[in-house]
């Protein structure tokens, strides 16, 4: 008997190989839309730092502060035309926060659907109310992002809204009797604060932090940089509305 | 000491369920949680009512069956302890204790405080397993794993199976589970050929399961009665992100 059987190709009990089975459905798993949530992240908050660092120019003066606006309009000249650089940051920026909100809003949607009989008896969440708040404190952000386009960046909504005078323009959003735009301003950043201080130890471990030691650490710098850029945002409306910047 | 419990009935998977109080009385502070409910089942029976289902094994905190969320907390108060390892002693005369099922879509109520679990399996069959070629075994120090792999494949592996962390997870996610078994078997050299398609398949499984995504708040680790470090899930996210890259 030397008939020559190949041996046939078997899966295991289970029906699985060592290359990955096919995926029946095809959606994102949790961990790719996590990593687009960390990713477009990380995104938003280099650029929040960036324009902490250009809002703070404003302690230098009218002159600085206008000049700096303007020089935002002609970055990436005479390589591109004015203000293009600007519509190009303006178009990542936009990609960003539509994945990280897409990405939030499915697995908000899943999360909700993992848990169809709620618990009769649920004491409170031991995490900090940083974590717990980070979906509804997603929401205000982005409201408060839109306010301030119409506000700062368009000046819709803005009492000066003289594109050629930005200092101006800040001045007056913030002054002593318009304190409820200051009031809400600082509630926004707060909020910013709250989000980042999870959300950045969040995506350190989505990409793949994993050690104990690791995880402090990574806590603690998020904390320090949401504080960083709280301070830092806080400090033009409240110099503003004390009088050290007119 | 007299205590009352109120606990989830419900007669099969279809039946609406509700929570329904019973007066236990003369509890022994040394009983522990599971022997509470026999105390009270027994006298359900003398009454002629329906004992309550609940699933227990080994009552020694290794098998991972018993799966009471016990006023709110999946295992009860006490930290890195199982129902079955838990005791009356915890708790005072008078208190009112609420006694839940695991709620999870993934693990659906069987009977009152049973459910089904077999989501896990399905998530294990996936990739919890190595290859191995059959023959004698190999001796125990052919291969070498370091100190450190070895320690902390073994902490992952102490991970019992009981789905605490899903019950506890505000996402209903099972990610502190699947994060154990991939590290367990990842640290391993025996774990390398499937590393790969393991995290690969063993995600899709615990996704297409009906399990939530992990946000790291860290519920499922506080409840954890064998202390699984939360932080085995930035290992599982990890070994996914490099699977994917390399396709």
């Amino acid at each position: 008997m030397a008939v020559d059987t190949p041996i046939p190709k078997t899966k295991n009990a289970a029906g699985a190989t060592a290359t990955p089975t096919p995926r029946t459905v095809v959606r994102p798993s949790s961990v790719t839309l996590k990593i687009i949530m960390a990713v477009s992240g990380i995104v938003l908050v280099l650029f929040l730092f960036v324009h902490m660092v250009g809002n703070l120019k404003i302690f230098l003066g009218a002159t600085d502060f206008n000049h700096y606006a303007h020089w935002l309009r002609s970055l990436g000249t005479p390589l591109l035309p004015e203000t293009w650089y600007l519509w190009i940051q303006r178009a990542g920026l936009t990609i960003a926060l539509i994945a990280h909100v897409y990405a939030a809003a499915v697995l908000t949607r899943r999360a909700r659907a993992a848990r169809p009989v709620k618990y009769a008896h649920r004491p409170k969440i031991q995490s900090s109310y940083s974590a717990r708040t980070m979906r509804w404190g997603g929401v205000i952000v982005l409201l408060f992002a839109i306010y301030h386009i119409l506000d700062l960046t368009t000046g819709h909504l803005n009492p000066n809204g003289d594109r050629e005078h930005p200092y101006t323009n800040v001045v007056q959003d913030f002054a002593p009797d318009r304190w409820y735009v200051t009031l809400f301003y600082t509630l926004a950043i707060v909020a910013v604060g709250l989000h980042l201080a999870h959300g950045i130890f969040s995506a350190a471990r989505t990409l793949g932090q994993q050690t104990m030691k690791g995880q402090r650490r990574a806590k603690h710098i998020a904390i320090a940089l949401s504080l960083v850029l709280v301070v830092g945002y806080l400090s033009v409306p409240f110099a503003v509305l004390t009088g050290l910047v007119d | 000491m007299d205590i009352k419990v109120r606990v989830w009935r419900q007669s099969g998977p279809g039946d609406r369920g509700r929570m329904v109080t019973y007066d236990v009385k003369d509890v022994s502070p040394d009983a522990s949680f599971l022997e509470m409910i026999d105390v009270l089942n027994e006298r359900l029976i003398l009454d002629g009512d329906d004992p309550i289902a609940f699933d227990h094994d080994c009552r020694e905190g290794i098998c991972g069956m018993c799966s009471m969320v016990i006023n709110g907390v999946a295992h009860g108060p006490e930290k890195a302890t199982t129902t079955c390892q838990l005791h009356m002693r915890h708790f005072s005369d008078g208190d009112v204790i609420d006694v839940e099922p695991w709620r999870a879509k993934a693990f659906p109520v069987i009977k009152d405080l049973v459910v089904d679990r077999s989501a896990f399996d399905k998530i294990i069959q996936a990739g919890g397993y190595i290859s191995a070629p059959t023959g004698t075994a190999p001796d125990a120090h052919a291969t070498p794993v370091p100190k450190k792999d070895a320690d902390a494949a073994f902490e992952a592996a102490t991970c019992i199976a009981c789905g605490a962390c899903v019950a506890a997870c505000p996402n209903g996610s099972s990610m502190l589970f699947t994060a154990a078994k991939i590290t367990h078997l990842g640290l391993m050299p025996q774990g390398q050929p499937e590393r790969d398609s393991r995290v690969i398949d063993m995600l899709q499984a615990q996704d297409d399961a009906g399990f939530g995504g992990c946000t790291n708040m860290g519920e499922c680790a506080e409840v954890c009665p064998k202390g699984i470090p939360l932080s085995l899930i930035g290992r599982l996210n990890s070994d996914y992100r490099k699977a994917v890259t390399k396709g």
